[in-house]
């Protein structure tokens, strides 16, 4: 796994309860992880933190569980900012 | 229904992003005025958000003394504007047996957030190490109320509710229940905030759920509220009382209901809100087919105004239908625990004038948001029994019934 990928997993895995997914994949789809829209909201939140990237994001407009299907999906978006960033 | 006093309101005072007194305010909803404009508040260089919906031509040396304003907050401010509004045009006179029956409730939602913000930015920024000393009672959350029994020296029961989005209505409903049941005599309630912040607005930048430019409750291509600021107070008596001395009469507060979700922190709630819509028609005696008018809480978010149009069809049933529904946040924007207020002016108006204020920036049905919205132009109608609702944050609803007095 590359820096990014093990970051963004250890930032999905504190949304999710552990009981129920004790490891997670990147083919897991984020709805199936039981993310609800608070957390979604406080996912992009630590990413931001963590990458320091802007992450547009619209609760209204924008939907995390059709957008980023699977924990891939979040992580291909984020190297892409994080790539955009040191261009 | 219980109680024994019928309510009137027969003062209203406002100030608003329309407007800074409640006739120019209530003009301005008739014509679907927009009171949104790009934030002036210190700091707003450095926000993302560019719009909010601020009172404007405010001087506050207009209102008040230079020693008055040391000791208050501009959500007290504005608090005190609105009620000296109101409590001048219900010709009232607090002689000393008025005024120790009469209640100040008053609702806000996040209290002094501007002396906040300044002692903050003074203490992490600047480096201060002293604030302002009276910087602790100008940002009491309870301060309006406060400011308010002191200036008119109300002295019977003075509180502040606090509950989100719906403290306003919270306020006003527990004060017309006292001026029901006879526990005071009269009471001046309503609801203030002045939340456009740095702090604040950053706060809700977090969130997610601001629109970027412009407020389109329950209009496809909505993408969430906007937030407002500003004060309505109301000057509630009993009918008798009013009808004794020939006080004018704006209407008739007749039901209020509250409930809890007990569900999500955020995420709006169908049987809560339904249950509020219901209890406050059942306070008030009122089937759902007496209702002509229905101020929503419409906040423009997605989620809200989807839910609240379940909420209705779930009450009203195929009268749902029938309703004139509108959203004046459209022009006013969220001003939190002042909205109740606001828009307990705009109900009170709308039913006393035989006009729906309208629901401006609609572009077009969501099929998830199927009944009539009132898109975009005042509508006149006969209004004689209407409701406004106030869903919180928190999963806190609290909804009044008015009728037009007759």
């Amino acid at each position: 796994m590359t820096d990014v990928t093990n970051d963004v997993v250890a930032i999905i895995a504190k949304k999710v309860r552990v009981e129920n997914h004790p490891k997670i994949e990147l083919t897991d789809r984020l709805e199936a992880l039981g993310l609800e829209s608070l957390d979604a909201v406080e996912m992009i939140f630590d990413l931001e933190e963590k990458f320091d990237i802007d992450i547009p994001y619209n609760a209204n407009t924008n939907n995390p569980r059709t957008e980023f299907d699977t924990v891939g999906d979040v992580v291909g978006a984020i190297e892409k900012l994080v790539a955009a960033k040191k261009s | 229904m219980t109680g024994v006093n019928r309510v009137v309101v027969t003062g209203l005072g406002a100030i608003t992003p329309l407007g800074n007194d409640a006739g120019v305010y209530w003009d301005k909803l008739k014509q679907g005025a927009s009171g949104l404009g790009p934030i002036t508040a210190t700091g707003h260089e450095e926000l993302t958000q560019k719009i909010a919906a601020e009172v404007k031509n405010y001087d506050p040396l207009h209102y008040f003394q230079e020693r008055d304003l040391a000791t208050l907050d501009r959500f007290s401010q504005f608090a005190l504007v609105a009620a000296r509004e109101a409590i001048a045009q219900s010709g009232l006179v607090f002689d000393r047996s008025l005024s120790l029956r009469t209640a100040t409730i008053v609702g806000t939602g996040v209290g002094g957030q501007n002396t906040l913000d300044d002692a903050f930015r003074r203490i992490y920024l600047e480096k201060k190490t002293r604030l302002f000393p009276l910087s602790i009672p100008r940002m009491m959350a309870n301060a309006p109320a406060s400011q308010i029994s002191m200036h008119h020296g109300l002295r019977g029961p003075a509180f502040v509710v606090v509950s989100a989005c719906a403290s306003a209505t919270h306020a006003i409903g527990l004060a017309f229940h006292m001026v029901r049941s006879g526990a005071v005599d009269c009471a001046v309630t309503g609801g203030t905030e002045a939340c456009v912040s740095l702090g604040t607005v950053r706060g809700w930048e977090a969130m997610r759920v601001m629109a970027p430019d412009v407020c389109r409750p329950f209009s496809i291509d909505r993408k969430g509220l906007i937030l407002g600021e500003g004060a309505a107070m109301f000057v509630l008596e009993p009918l008798e009382r009013a009808r004794a001395r020939g006080a004018e009469i704006f209407g008739e507060i007749v039901g209020f209901g509250m409930t809890a979700d007990a569900a999500d922190l955020t995420a709006p709630d169908i049987d809560g809100m339904s249950r509020a819509m219901q209890g406050a028609l059942d306070d008030a005696g009122l089937k759902p087919a007496d209702i002509q008018y229905v101020n929503a809480h419409g906040t423009g978010t997605a989620a809200n105004d989807e839910t609240e149009t379940e909420a209705l069809h779930n009450v009203f049933g195929e009268h749902a239908r029938k309703l004139a529904i509108s959203s004046t946040k459209s022009m006013v924007g969220h001003a939190l625990g002042a909205a109740g207020a606001l828009e307990l002016v705009a109900t009170i108006m709308a039913a006393r004038d035989g006009i729906a204020p309208p629901t401006i920036g609609y572009l077009g049905p969501d099929p998830a948001c199927d009944l009539d919205y009132v898109p975009n132009k005042a509508r006149e109608m006969r209004i004689d029994a209407a409701i406004s609702n106030s869903f919180a944050f928190g999963g806190l609803n609290a909804v009044l019934a008015v009728k037009r007095f007759s």
